[in-house]
């Protein structure tokens, strides 16, 4: 299963969750979301929604800037 | 111990007299009021430009800020150290903003995602039109803030020195507004503080000057305009020593506000002499004061 995560393509099983796919980037989760194709995904839900093929994941935190 | 009612600050002895002086309200309890919340400072920083994080912590601490702006990126697992890390231990209130986004759709989602990061629904909204000059995209801005302010966010849009659009997004619902001064970065100062007036004559929230701002002068212009806050990054972040300017920043924003409570007096075309014009030397004797 091909899902892009942060720009990146990756080759998944099928199954993956949102929550495995933060895993690949990060073990925190404190000050970090994620948006699935464009929807924020709550961070309760993570372990709950699967990805799919081709899905867009954004994976984002606060930087300097402003 | 010297008369209390005197209204010099300075006592006989030369030494600066404790305590207030004067029957004027007191500056600390001039807050600004943003989002229903009480703040002290009136300066606003961003966080972006700074060589490391321990050179943005040192200017947080020198400039008294209590609001402090960062962006939204895609987490980069080889960073150390997060910007978050030194805000908390500064007791800093974390504002996100929308930079980088061209698109209300991009503006709206990058907000949503803030919310869901760092726990606020405050926004400093910020669409850009373009990568050379950085402005602001009024069509983009307004649409992204209504469809905020539907959201439950306290949007903080940063616009141009537009009046007009001020007005239309404090209708909106907008909690502030956000007119630059000049292009973000420019150090150009205020280009039309003409405006920025009009904008705060009729401005019903506060006003906060965003961007463009160079050195401290700037910053005491835009209070002394009726600017409820000034917002600055790099002015601070990329100055030789930027805990010094922050410091300067600071004292500008205070030295601006109390200007402007104060009361300038009007500009003039020729003197008003400031000593009494009776009894000039070569006059008739007078009676020794």
């Amino acid at each position: 299963m091909r899902v892009t995560i942060n720009g990146s393509p990756h080759d998944l099983p099928p199954g993956t969750t949102v929550a495995q796919a933060v895993q690949t980037l990060t073990s925190a989760v404190a000050g970090v979301a994620v948006a699935l194709n464009d929807e924020v995904v709550r961070r309760g839900a993570w372990q709950s929604t699967p990805l799919g093929e081709n899905d867009r994941v954004e994976v984002l935190t606060a930087v300097q800037g402003g | 111990m010297a008369d209390r009612r005197d209204t010099s600050p300075v006592l006989a002895t030369g030494e600066r007299r404790e305590g207030p002086v004067t029957v004027d309200a007191d500056p600390m309890d001039d807050a600004l009021v943003l989002g229903g919340e009480k703040f002290r400072s009136r300066l606003i920083m961003g966080t972006g430009g700074a060589p490391s994080l321990e050179v943005l912590d040192q200017a947080l601490a020198a400039s008294g800020t209590e609001i402090t702006t960062v962006a939204m990126r895609r987490l980069d697992p080889a960073s150390r150290g997060s910007v978050l890390d030194v805000l908390r231990d500064r007791g800093v209130r974390v504002l996100p903003n929308t930079a980088g986004c061209f698109t209300a759709g991009e503006a709206v989602l990058t907000a949503r995602l803030a919310r869901e990061a760092l726990g606020t629904d405050w926004v400093k909204l910020e669409v850009i039109s373009d990568e050379r000059t950085l402005l602001p995209d009024p069509i983009e801005t307004f649409d992204a803030a209504e469809r905020l302010v539907a959201d439950g966010f306290v949007v903080l849009p940063y616009i141009g020195d537009d009046p007009a659009l001020a007005r239309r997004l404090e209708q909106a619902g907008c909690a502030a507004v956000m007119p630059l001064g000049a292009p973000i970065g420019s150090g150009l100062g205020i280009r039309n503080p003409h405006n920025i007036e009009l904008i705060v004559e009729a401005a019903g929230v506060p006003v906060i000057l965003d961007a463009g701002i160079g050195t401290a002068s700037d910053a005491a212009l835009a209070m002394e305009l009726g600017c409820d806050a000034v917002l600055l990054a790099s002015a601070v972040t990329r100055a030789r020593r930027p805990g010094l300017m922050a410091g300067a920043m600071r004292d500008a924003v205070t030295a601006g506000r109390r200007a402007r409570l104060a009361g300038r007096i009007p500009r003039r075309r020729y003197a008003e002499a400031s000593s009494p014009a009776v009894e000039p030397v070569g006059g008739e004797p007078s009676t020794p004061s």
